[in-house]
C-alpha cells in the first residue's frame, strides 16, 4: 500500500487525520457522529489508499449522507488533504458562519433577560390583558379592533400581541384518509391478528372480533412567501403562523422568495419563535427587495416540487402578485397547480373593498388557483385555519374572480 | 453449492459490475465495495431512470445470490412486508384442539403461534440462510411509503433482525446485502440515513452513456448511437421539468432500431420525442425548431 504524498503522516497518523477532517466537516454543517468517524477509518483500511480518487470516494461514501453536502465535502477535502496546517485555515474560514448564530443567540438571550427584568414594570403600566376570542361579542373592545386591524398599520406592541394570538390559534383538523390500517373500535374491517390473540387469551372458546380501519393523517403544507418590500410585513407575521403550524405537525415546508427562492423549513423548526424568525431573516439575502415571482416559482417547480409536493400537499402562496415581468408566470402557476392537491393564494391586497384583479401578474395567476383569500389581519388568518379544515372552500367564489380577471 | 466470494478491492467491484453489463463509474464502485465489505445497507438516491434498481439486480446476478425485492407503496405495513399469520389455519387448529379434549391454554397459544403458521414476507425471507449465500434485499422506492414504515426498517437495517411479539426475535444467520433506493419525492429520515451508506446516482457523462448503450442495446449503428447520446446529453442541459434518464436513452435507441433508422433527422426527433420526454410542456418546448437546432449543434460537435 503506497501512501501518496498528499496524505500526511504514517499509518498511525491517518486515523487521527480522518478524525480532524470529520471535525472540520462537522463545523461546516455536516451531521457526523463518532460512529461515522470509526466507520470512515475502517473503510479506508478496507479499501486501502490506492490513489487520491479512491480515497476521496471512500471518505465520501462514509461521511456524506445527503446530496446537498457533496459540494461542501468536495471543498473541504481539497483544502484539508492538500497540506497539513490547512485545518486551522479551514476552521477560520468557516468560523464566521459558525460564530454568527452564537452571537445572535447571545443577543436574543440578552434581550430576553432584559424583558424578564422589566416586564413587571410594563405589566403595571398595562394591566389589562386583551382577550382575543375570534367570535367576540358586539362590544368594541381592544381585541376586536386588533382582530380587524391591518398588520401593516400595527405598532410593534400590537404586532407582538397579534403574533401571540396566532400562536394560540387552534389549528385545523384537515384530514386525509391513508391506506395504512389502524385498530379502531367500530372499524369496518376485521383485524385477524388482534382477534386471534384476544380469543386465545380467553382460551380460544370465544372469538371476540377486533376491528380496524383506515388511518387518518394530515397532508403536508407547503408555503411560498413573498418577501418583497410591499409584502415583508405580512410575510413576517405569516411566519409566526407557519412556525405554530410546523410545531404542531411534521410536514410543513416553508420557502421565502424575493428575487430568488430560499428554503427555510429547517430554520423554522427552531423551538423559539423569535429566534426562528431572526434566523430566517438572516438566511435570506433579499428581504424587502424586489420580487421576481415567475423566476422563483420556476426554481420551485424545477428543484422542489417533486420533493415536497408528493403526498397530497396543500400549497399556500403568500404574495400580492404585483409582478412587472410576467413572462412565463402563467405557465409556472399552471405547473404548480397541477403538481399539488390544492393551491391557496393569500393576497393582502384583498383588504381593499374595491379590489379589482387588473394587474397583469394577478390576471396571469388567478386562473390557476383553487382559492383566493385575504391575509392582512387576524380574522383572515383565523378564516384560513377554518378553510384548511374544509375540503374546498365554496365561499370564495373563484368563478367570479376569474370572470373579473378575464 | 459454493458461494461466490465478495470482491476484495474497488477494481474487483468494477469488474463484477462490468461482467453483468453494468457500466459504473469509480465512485459508485467504491461505495458498493465498502457496503459489501463493511456489511452496511446502501441507500441510493437519484432521479428516476438512472439505474438505481438495476444495481441490486446486477449484484444478485454477479454474486449468484437470490434477489428479494420489496416494492414500497403508501400504506405498506408489517403484514405485507415482514410477516403474517395464517389465520384460517390457526382457527382450525384451535377448533381441533377443542375437539381433541382439554389442552392447556399455554400449550395452545404456543402451538398456534409457531413457525408452522407463520407466512414470511420479503423482509423476513431476507434473513433466512441460503445455500448460495445471504440474499440481496432490494427495498425499492422507499420514498413512496410513509415515515411509520421507515421506523420498522430501523431494527432490520441496524441489526438485521426482526421482532415478532408472539415468537421472539429472529436474527439473520448472515447479514443480507441490502440496497435501498429513493427518487427523493420526500426526504428520508436522518435516523435511517445514518444506518446506511449513501450515494447519489447521477446522470452519466457522454462516454459512459455510450458504453451503457452499446452494452445494453447491441446492434445500434455506431453513428446513430453517438448521435443519440450526444442529443440526450444536450437535452439534459435544457431547461426542462423532467430531463430524460438513462432508461429513456435506451428506450429511444431500441425504438429507433425498430424503425430501421441509421441517423437522426429533425422530423424523426420530433416524432419520437415522446419516448424521452414525458411531460407535454417539455415536448412542446423542444419539438420543432429547438430540436432541429440542437441536432445541428450535435452534428457539428461530432464532426469536430
Amino acid at each position: 500500500m503506497k501512501a501518496p504524498e498528499t496524505i500526511e503522516g504514517e499509518d498511525g497518523r491517518l486515523g487521527e487525520n480522518i478524525a480532524y477532517f470529520a471535525r472540520a466537516l462537522r463545523v461546516a454543517g455536516l451531521p457526523i457522529g463518532p460512529g461515522m468517524v470509526i466507520d470512515a477509518v475502517r473503510g479506508v483500511e478496507a479499501s486501502g489508499i490506492g490513489d487520491k480518487q479512491d480515497f476521496y470516494w471512500t471518505l465520501h461514501a462514509l461521511l456524506v449522507r445527503k446530496h446537498e453536502h457533496t459540494p461542501l465535502f468536495d471543498q473541504a477535502f481539497r483544502l484539508f488533504w492538500k497540506k497539513r496546517g490547512y485545518l486551522e485555515r479551514l476552521m477560520s474560514m468557516m468560523l464566521p458562519a459558525m460564530e454568527d448564530p452564537r452571537q445572535r443567540k447571545a443577543e436574543t438571550a440578552m434581550r430576553r433577560v432584559q424583558e424578564a427584568l422589566f416586564s413587571a414594570i410594563r405589566d403595571q403600566k398595562k394591566p389589562k390583558k386583551p382577550r382575543l376570542d375570534i367570535d367576540a361579542t358586539f362590544t368594541v373592545s381592544d381585541a376586536e379592533i386588533l382582530q380587524r386591524k391591518d398588520f401593516e398599520q400595527m405598532s410593534a406592541e400590537e404586532l407582538a400581541l397579534a403574533a401571540k394570538a396566532i400562536a394560540r390559534l387552534r389549528l385545523s383538523v384537515d384530514e386525509q384518509v391513508t391506506r395504512r390500517l389502524k385498530p379502531a373500535i367500530r372499524g369496518r374491517l376485521i383485524d385477524p391478528r388482534r382477534t386471534l390473540r384476544a380469543s386465545l387469551r380467553a382460551g380460544g372458546a370465544l372469538i371476540d372480533l377486533k376491528r380496524r380501519d383506515h388511518g387518518i393523517r394530515r397532508p403536508p403544507i407547503v408555503a411560498l412567501c413573498d418577501i418583497s418590500g410591499s409584502m415583508s410585513q405580512y410575510t413576517r407575521i405569516f411566519l409566526h403562523f407557519l412556525h405554530a403550524l410546523s410545531a404542531e405537525r411534521g410536514q410543513v415546508h416553508s420557502f421565502l422568495f424575493g428575487t430568488r427562492l430560499t428554503n427555510i423549513t429547517r430554520t423554522l423548526r427552531h423551538k423559539d419563535v423569535d429566534e426562528a424568525i431572526a434566523a430566517c431573516s438572516a438566511a435570506v439575502p433579499d428581504w424587502s427587495g424586489g420580487t421576481r415571482i415567475a423566476t422563483s416559482l420556476h426554481q420551485f417547480n424545477r428543484h422542489w416540487s417533486r420533493r415536497v409536493l408528493g403526498q397530497g400537499a396543500i400549497v399556500l402562496l403568500v404574495s400580492d402578485g404585483l409582478e412587472r415581468d410576467d413572462h412565463g408566470l402563467e405557465d409556472e402557476m399552471a405547473r404548480l397547480h397541477r403538481s399539488c392537491r390544492r393551491l391557496i393564494w393569500l393576497n393582502p391586497l384583498l383588504r381593499y373593498d374595491g379590489f379589482e384583479p387588473r394587474a397583469r401578474g394577478i390576471r396571469a395567476m388567478l386562473p390557476h388557483v383553487d382559492e383566493f383569500r385575504p391575509v392582512h389581519d387576524l380574522t383572515s388568518i383565523a378564516d384560513l385555519v377554518q378553510a384548511l379544515s374544509r375540503p374546498i372552500d365554496q365561499t370564495t367564489d373563484m368563478r367570479v374572480w376569474r370572470q373579473r380577471a378575464a | 453449492m459454493t458461494q461466490i466470494a465478495l470482491p476484495q478491492s474497488i477494481d474487483d467491484t468494477l469488474a463484477l459490475l462490468g461482467n453483468a453489463d453494468y457500466v459504473a463509474d469509480r465512485s459508485l464502485a467504491t461505495v458498493i465495495f465498502l457496503a459489501l465489505k463493511l456489511g452496511r445497507p446502501l441507500l441510493l438516491e437519484g432521479e428516476a431512470g438512472v439505474g438505481k434498481t438495476e444495481i441490486a439486480k446486477v449484484l444478485a446476478q454477479g454474486l449468484g445470490r437470490r434477489l428479494i425485492r420489496l416494492q414500497c407503496y403508501e400504506g405498506l405495513d408489517v403484514a405485507s412486508a415482514v410477516y403474517e399469520w395464517n389465520y384460517a389455519a390457526q382457527m382450525i387448529e384451535i377448533r381441533l384442539a377443542e375437539a381433541g379434549g382439554a389442552t392447556s391454554r399455554d400449550k395452545l397459544t404456543s402451538d398456534v403461534f409457531s413457525q408452522r403458521f407463520l407466512i414470511e414476507r420479503p423482509l423476513l425471507q431476507a434473513l433466512k440462510a441460503d445455500p448460495a449465500g445471504p440474499p440481496v434485499l432490494l427495498i425499492d422506492e422507499l420514498d413512496r411509503t410513509d415515515e411509520a414504515f421507515e421506523a420498522f426498517l430501523l431494527e432490520i437495517l441496524a441489526d438485521f433482525q426482526v421482532t415478532i411479539p408472539e415468537l421472539g426475535t429472529i436474527k439473520a444467520a448472515a447479514a443480507p446485502i441490502v440496497i435501498l433506493t429513493s427518487n427523493r419525492t420526500r426526504e428520508i429520515h436522518d435516523a435511517l440515513k445514518r444506518r446506511c451508506l449513501y450515494h447519489w446516482v447521477d446522470y452519466p457523462d457522454a462516454a459512459r452513456e455510450l458504453a451503457i448503450l452499446s452494452a445494453k442495446v447491441p446492434g445500434v449503428p455506431k453513428r446513430l448511437s453517438r448521435e443519440i447520446v450526444a442529443f440526450v446529453q444536450a437535452i439534459r442541459k435544457e431547461d426542462l421539468f423532467k430531463v430524460p434518464g438513462v432508461a429513456e436513452t435506451l428506450d429511444w435507441a431500441s425504438a429507433l432500431v425498430e424503425l430501421d433508422k441509421v441517423a437522426l433527422d429533425p422530423a424523426l426527433v420530433s416524432d419520437t420525442l415522446g419516448v424521452i420526454l414525458k411531460y407535454q410542456d417539455d415536448i412542446s418546448k423542444i419539438a420543432g425548431s429547438r430540436a432541429a437546432q440542437l441536432l445541428d449543434d450535435v452534428r457539428a460537435e461530432l464532426k469536430a
